[in-house]
């Protein structure tokens, strides 16, 4: 169901514009969030972390990538090494995500070094600076979709749809991405950028960024020097071919859901889905619970999906339901921006808080 | 002289477990090591404000549930981002199979 919102203002989806000051004013800001009840005790199991899961899975994506990459050498210039870097790339350009988002919380693995190495080899992998993304996910975090707080929304109003489509071969992603690693290289920190990193942390990002931009600079001399494309197949260009698992899965996380409010039921999208994309995904297609509570680990949270669901509005069946209902919502928001996908709550969920969020929303939707 | 405060029976947290604890409009965190041992440190985390009671106690850290960040409970000390900044901690002790916390510190 959908609802209309207040009449539409251009809005700054920067840090530091004005929208910044007008979320702080209006207590959207570091507030508190709605959370489902769970029992202290029934919680405190699901957030216990395991090795295990973690260390099974890990194994797997490098053995796989190892398996896959060498196939893809051994054929290359044949037919042949075209199926091994289908696989190759996604599991490059894709599962990185995952494997750094669940590394970042420091969820994945109990033992805290596994989450660290894990989380930097992944951080290279996709292309984000290890330490200003860290700082960048926490306020994702604090200000899921709150417009000048979040820097992690992934659709601006009025969506350019055009562009969420380039997303799919990594651009202008990749652009941009080697455009904050050039200037994090370079010694620069963006004023946004200062707003979520603290000034110690600066000289790290710094760092990482220019051990990330050595590392791109040696694959292209070995692609000059050899003057073959393969070790940009290897290294980089799987951000461009195999990235569009990454981003089918990413842009329905919060796409043509609510802004600036402070309930993840209205701006984050539980999405069933196969098992292959789930263990690509790391299980983050159960995002509403992933944000409601971010120290569950991901192989807990099927548990925590079957714990919670009662209060949360019906998942989507599939991804492709998940498209059907967001590509509707954006197309609409092209020509009325304040057009947003609200989901009906099932009659055993506690309301949504309509003194909260400055709307009229019932039970059911609006 | 170090004034103590009455929290709860020993047995109202587990093992391996944290407690939040509101008093005179200040909230703490009270600890339970796997060991038995008691602590107590401020009830918010330094990053955010978020009541680490709601967090988790792996062996002598808590971890804060909104953004994973670390603190040692025993020192107070910040062991991972986002958190940077030390939590205060407070002595604590048992006595009388009841758990104490002297938020003024020990004289």
């Amino acid at each position: 169901m959908t609802a209309t919102l207040t009449p539409y203002v251009p809005r700054d989806y920067s840090l530091t514009g004005p929208e910044a000051a007008r979320a702080v004013q209006a207590g959207l800001a570091s507030a508190e969030w709605y959370h489902s009840d769970v029992p202290r005790k029934v919680m405190k199991d699901l957030m216990q972390r395991r090795d295990g899961p973690a260390l099974r899975d890990t194994a797997i994506w490098l053995g796989l990538m190892l398996a896959t990459g060498a196939g893809g050498v051994a054929t290359w210039g044949t037919w042949w090494a075209v199926p091994f870097f289908l696989v190759y790339g996604v599991l490059y350009g894709s599962a990185c995500d995952s494997r750094w988002h669940e590394c970042g919380h420091g969820t994945a693995f109990r033992t805290p070094w596994m989450n660290d190495a894990v989380y930097h080899l992944a951080s290279f992998l996709v292309m984000r600076n290890p330490v200003s993304w860290r700082w960048s996910h926490a306020r994702h975090h604090t200000d899921t979709i709150i417009v000048g707080r979040d820097p992690e929304i992934g659709h601006f109003r009025p969506p350019q749809l055009m562009l969420a489509a380039l997303h799919f071969i990594g651009i202008p992603d990749i652009f941009l991405h080697f455009r904050v690693l050039a200037r994090n290289a370079a010694g620069i920190i963006t004023p946004d950028e200062a707003d979520y990193i603290p000034e110690t942390e600066r000289p790290k990002a710094i760092f990482a960024a220019r051990v990330h931009m050595a590392i791109y600079a040696g694959a292209a001399v070995w692609a000059l020097a050899s003057w073959s494309f393969l070790p940009l197949m290897l290294i980089g260009g799987p951000r461009i071919y195999g990235t569009w698992h990454m981003v089918m899965t990413g842009l329905i996380q919060h796409g043509g859901l609510a802004e600036d409010v402070l309930d993840h039921r209205l701006n984050s999208r539980t999405v069933y889905m196969n098992p292959i994309s789930r263990w690509i995904y790391w299980n983050m297609n159960y995002h509403i619970e992933h944000h409601m509570f971010p120290m569950v680990p991901y192989h807990a949270l099927p548990r925590i999906h079957a714990l919670i669901k009662d209060d949360l509005p019906p998942p989507d069946p599939s991804i492709w339901a998940a498209y059907k209902g967001m590509i509707a919502t954006l197309w609409r928001q092209r020509t009325d921006p304040t057009h947003t996908l609200f989901r009906a709550l099932p009659p055993t969920a506690r309301p949504y808080r309509a003194d909260l969020h400055r709307f009229d929303v019932e039970r059911g939707g609006a | 002289m170090t004034i103590w405060l009455d929290v709860c029976a020993v047995e109202e947290i587990d093992p391996e477990d944290v407690m939040r604890f509101d008093h005179e409009g200040r909230t703490f965190a009270i600890y339970r090591s796997a060991k038995g041992e008691v602590f107590a440190t401020d009830g918010l985390c330094t990053h955010e404000k978020v009541h680490l009671a709601d967090g988790l106690v792996i062996g002598d850290t808590i971890e804060c549930p909104k953004h994973n960040g670390r603190f040692n409970y025993r020192t107070g000390a910040p062991l991972r981002s986002p958190v940077c900044v030390a939590l205060a901690t407070y002595p604590a002790r048992i006595a009388a199979g009841r758990i104490e916390i002297a938020p003024g510190g020990a004289a």
